[in-house]
Formats: structure tokens, C-alpha cells, sequence
């Protein structure tokens, strides 16, 4: 059904734009009396101080999730940076002794400023190895090269997954968070 | 000779003493707390806290230190100069903003005679509009020599803006001229401290109340701050002419703004509020002359405080709603009170 647009058909004395700014003037200044006065009006919340509680389903940074070992859980797929929109993951593969395990990352970058933290990284894991549930902002940094996250950086912020996979060490526990609180999906 | 150099002396050192004690400490000092208090100001008017971080130690003076902390982070920020093949021009760009709007307050006359003026010159108001006008280069080369395609769409709407309104502001101000037949500021300043009927002071504003909201607003618009900002229009082009600017080329032409915010009002103030009179005060008593200087620019700040609400509280305008008020509805007005001005001051003469 076609959506009607009601026209505001404003009259002279509004359009002629005089009256209109003397009230929105009265209203700001009314506005600042009361805030200068009172806070109860004021909406600010101070940040590092204050924090709103993130939802549930913010993707912050990225964090490598880790087997039992607390080796990493990546296999070196590639599905993650053939996902990914801004191509911004690179990683290079390495053999593992365990024959069960195909193949592990010797070196696993996000470019953190590339990344548009869409989240089909952790969409395309075939092993619930990446994650962006770690709750974390991209903390700022003075040089481009502090912003490329190494595998040691992401697995930093890992814990133990508890799907299951392939491997030696197979086994289930209790999944932790970064941020202790409950990843549910 | 020697009597010659002393009365040179004389001068140059009464004109350092009034360009320290006006220019410098009201005018730049105005400005400066205007960069704190137009953030704070509109935090409060929005219901926000606004800035409140600076300190030193646990003094944190509700954000007042930003003041300090300002010009520190400006000077210390990475000065950069965008790819252009106009480099001199960029650098300049600022520098010509910023002297027009300090140099027209030699001609403004902040308390009785000859002592409050620095430069008294017959053509006063000339020479405001003449300086004043120039401000516009400083933004339309600034805008050019950043060589960016968002600082161009912003220059290029500046200049027709200001050069449009440039003509109202203008015929707007000849009402005043002709009422009290003078362009010198210090005449139409003390003319102002008559009383009409006997209660009622002769200002400007009282002559001519259309004249000062045409003046009001054309001004606004020369100084391109909301709602007049097109040029700037942070929401469509960046940050419009300035976008390339940063540390102090920047802090340069925002001060610059702030200072013509100051000028704005002790101009207004000249014309139209009374200047420095105070009606019903008359004398040389020095407690008069203090009281008028403190009128002044208690005045002057009221006109401040106003385009600082009026900054805050209006939307901007699209760019063709202010061409179109700028030539279909301001200068007719002002062209119609002008008309209406030499009406009624012909017939008041032949009566
Ligand atoms: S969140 Fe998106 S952009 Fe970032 S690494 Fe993952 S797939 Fe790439
Ligand atoms: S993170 Fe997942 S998708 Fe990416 S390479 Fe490792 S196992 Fe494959």
C-alpha cells in the first residue's frame, strides 16, 4: 500500500523564518539554563570512565581459538582469507608432526586496518579457529605495523573451543571467553 | 626635530598601549575563550557534557584548561601540506584570513573620544568593509592551493556567498549613514548617546531594527558559520575549504573566525546598540569613562552570545536557499529600507 506523505504546509509567518528563530533561540538558551543548573537532561556517557555493555553479538577484534594443548585450532584452510572482503588476512602454512593434523599457520596476519570486521572469517572456519567475539576494540596505535595482528596477538585473547575436531588431542571442555562471559550463538 | 621624534614616540607608544589593552587582551582574549566556550556552550545546549578531560593533576576547571591544551596540541600536530603545486599559497592562505579580521579593529571606537580609538579616520565604516572584504581571499586561496576536489566546492561556494552578501551588508549600513550623516565611527558612536523624546536612547537599532537584523544575519553569513557554513558543510564535503588545513595552519583560521565573531559584535554594537554610551550618562569623570568602556563590551559579548545561539540553534541552509535569501529577499529589504530611510528623513526635514 502506498505510503502517504502528509505535506506540512507551514503559513507565512512560519516560513518568513523571523518568529520561528527567536523561539528556537529560546529553546536553546532554556535548554543550557537547565543543563548549566541540572544534570539530569545531559545524555553524555563518558567513555573510558563509563562503558555501555556491548550486545552480545559485537564483533570486536579477532582472537585465534586454541585445542586443549593450547595449540592453535587453525588448519591453515585458507577458507578465512579466501572469505574475506578485504583481503586482509595472509597466512602461510606449516606441517605438523601429528598426522592426524593437516596443517597448522606459521604465520597468521589480520591487517587490522584493512579489516572491516564483517565477520565472514569466522563465517567460513570449518573449525570455530577465529572468532571476533573477543570484546575487544582495535586499540589505536602510532605506526601501520602495530596494527597487523600476528598469530601470537590473536592467539593471545583464544581459549579453548569446545567443538570438536580432528587430532590427537581431541577431546571436549569447557569453553572460556576472552571477556568471561557466554559467546551463545 | 627632537620635539617632532617625542610626538612620534608619543603616538606610536599611546597606539601599542590601546592595540595591547584592546586588540590584544579583549579582542584575542574573547576569541581564545570563545574556542572553549563555543564546545562547551553548544555541549550544554545539546544535553552533552563537552570538553572536560584536560587537567592538570586532578584541576580539571570544568574543561577550561582546554584553553592551554589547545594551542600545545596544535603546535606539537604534524603541520601538513597536501600534493599542491601551490605550496606558498597554502601556507599564506591562513595569514590572510587572519590579518583583515584583527586589523579592522583599529577603527573601532570602545569608550569616548579620541583616547578609545586607535586609528580615528573619517571613513571608519569604509574601511571596515574594505578590510573585511578581503577575508574572503584568505578562504578562496586557501581552498584553491589545497588542491582537493571537496577544499574547491567549498571555496567556490564561499566566495559567491560572501561577495552576495558583502552587497546587502553594505546597503544594509547606509540607512545608519544617512540618519546620522556620518561614517565615522566615534561620531555615530557618541551621536547614539542622545535620548529621543527624552527617554528613549537614540540607537541605531531603535532607527533602524530592520537594518540590524540584515546586518545581523549578512554577517553571520560573511563569516560563514552556521547557518550560513555551506562552505564548510562537514556532512556533504569533509570539511568543505579547510579540509587540507591542520595544526596551526588550521587553529589560525579558526581563530580567525572567532576573531570576526568579536568584530561582528563590537561593529554591531558601534551602529546599532549605542556603541559605547550609556543613556542618561554624560561626563569625563573617569568612573563614566569605565563604566562606558565596560558598556562597550558588555555589549559587544551580548552580540557575541548571540550569533554563538544562533550558531548553535539553526540548521544549515542549502546552498541555494542562501543565494536565493541573499539576493531575492536581503537586498530588496535592505534596498526597501533604505528607500523608506530617505522617506521619512526628508519629510522630517521639511517639517
Ligand atoms: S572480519 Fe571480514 S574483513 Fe575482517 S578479517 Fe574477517 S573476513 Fe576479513
Ligand atoms: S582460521 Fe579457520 S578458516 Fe582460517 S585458515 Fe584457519 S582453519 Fe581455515
Amino acid at each position: 500500500m502506498a505510503k502517504v506523505v502528509n505535506r506540512l504546509h507551514p503559513d507565512f509567518a512560519t516560513q518568513s523564518y523571523v518568529i520561528e528563530v527567536f523561539k528556537g533561540v529560546a529553546l536553546t538558551t532554556r535548554q543550557f539554563a537547565r543543563n548549566l543548573f541540572a544534570r539530569k537532561d545531559i545524555v553524555t556517557v563518558q567513555y573510558p570512565d563509563d562503558r555501555r555493555p556491548y550486545t552480545p553479538r559485537f564483533r570486536g577484534k579477532h582472537r585465534l581459538m586454541l585445542r586443549d594443548d593450547k595449540s592453535v585450532r587453525c588448519v591453515a584452510c585458507m577458507l578465512c582469507a579466501t572469505a574475506c572482503p578485504a583481503n586482509c588476512i595472509t597466512i602461510l602454512a606449516r606441517e605438523v608432526d601429528d598426522p592426524t593434523i593437516e596443517k597448522a599457520p606459521s604465520a597468521f596476519d589480520i591487517d587490522l586496518l584493512k579489516c572491516i570486521y564483517c565477520g565472514f572469517c569466522e563465517e567460513a572456519c570449518p573449525c570455530d579457529a577465529i572468532r571476533l567475539d573477543s570484546g575487544v576494540h582495535t586499540i589505536p596505535s602510532y605506526t601501520r605495523r602495530d596494527q597487523k595482528a600476528g598469530v601470537i596477538n590473536l592467539m593471545s585473547l583464544g581459549s579453548v573451543s569446545i567443538a570438536s575436531q580432528g587430532g590427537e588431542h581431541r577431546a571436549h571442555s569447557h569453553e572460556g571467553t576472552a571477556h568471561g562471559r557466554s559467546s551463545g550463538h | 626635530m627632537h620635539l617632532v621624534d617625542n610626538v612620534l614616540l608619543n603616538i606610536v607608544l599611546m597606539t601599542l598601549v590601546k592595540f595591547a589593552g584592546f586588540v590584544l587582551a579583549f579582542v584575542m582574549g574573547t576569541a581564545t575563550v570563545l574556542t572553549w566556550a563555543e564546545r562547551k556552550y553548544s555541549a550544554l545546549l545539546q544535553n552533552r557534557i563537552g570538553p572536560n578531560r584536560a587537567n592538570i593533576g586532578s584541576i580539571r576547571a570544568g574543561g577550561l584548561l582546554h584553553m592551554l591544551a589547545d594551542p600545545i596540541k596544535m603546535l606539537t600536530k604534524e603541520d601538513f601540506v597536501p600534493n599542491t603545486p601551490n605550496p606558498i599559497l597554502f601556507r599564506l592562505a591562513p595569514l590572510m584570513a587572519f590579518v583583515p579580521a584583527l586589523v579592522v579593529f583599529a577603527v573601532i571606537p570602545f569608550g569616548p573620544g579620541e583616547t578609545f580609538q586607535i586609528s580615528n579616520t573619517s571613513l571608519g565604516i569604509l574601511f571596515i568593509f574594505a578590510i573585511s572584504s578581503l577575508n574572503v581571499y584568505g578562504a578562496v586561496i586557501g581552498a584553491w592551493a589545497s588542491n582537493n576536489k571537496w577544499s574547491l566546492i567549498g571555496g567556490l561556494r564561499i566566495s559567491a556567498q560572501m561577495i552576495s552578501y558583502e552587497v546587502a551588508i553594505g546597503l544594509s549600513l547606509c540607512g545608519i549613514f544617512m540618519i546620522y550623516g556620518s561614517l565615522d565611527l566615534q561620531d555615530i558612536a557618541t551621536r547614539q548617546g542622545e535620548l529621543l523624546w527624552g527617554f528613549i536612547p537614540a540607537w541605531g537599532i531603535v532607527y533602524q531594527p530592520v537594518a540590524f537584523v540584515l546586518y545581523l544575519t549578512c554577517a553571520i553569513a560573511e563569516n560563514k558559520r552556521a547557518p550560513f557554513d555551506v562552505g564548510e558543510a562537514e556532512a556533504e564535503l569533509t570539511a568543505g575549504w579547510w579540509t587540507e588545513y591542520s595544526a596551526m595552519g588550521f587553529a589560525v583560521f579558526a581563530l580567525s573566525e572567532f576573531i570576526e565573531i568579536v568584530l561582528i559584535g563590537c561593529v554591531g554594537t558601534t551602529l546599532f546598540l549605542g556603541g559605547w554610551t550609556i543613556p542618561g550618562l554624560h561626563g569625563d569623570a573617569w568612573w563614566i569613562v569605565v563604566l562606558e568602556i565596560g558598556g562597550f563590551l558588555f555589549k559587544s559579548l551580548f552580540l557575541v552570545w548571540l550569533q554563538m545561539t544562533l550558531r548553535w540553534t539553526l540548521p544549515r541552509f542549502r546552498y541555494d536557499q542562501i543565494m536565493r535569501l541573499g539576493w531575492r529577499i536581503m537586498l530588496p529589504i535592505a534596498l526597501l529600507n533604505l528607500v523608506v530611510t530617505g522617506i521619512v528623513l526628508t519629510f522630517i526635514e521639511r517639517a
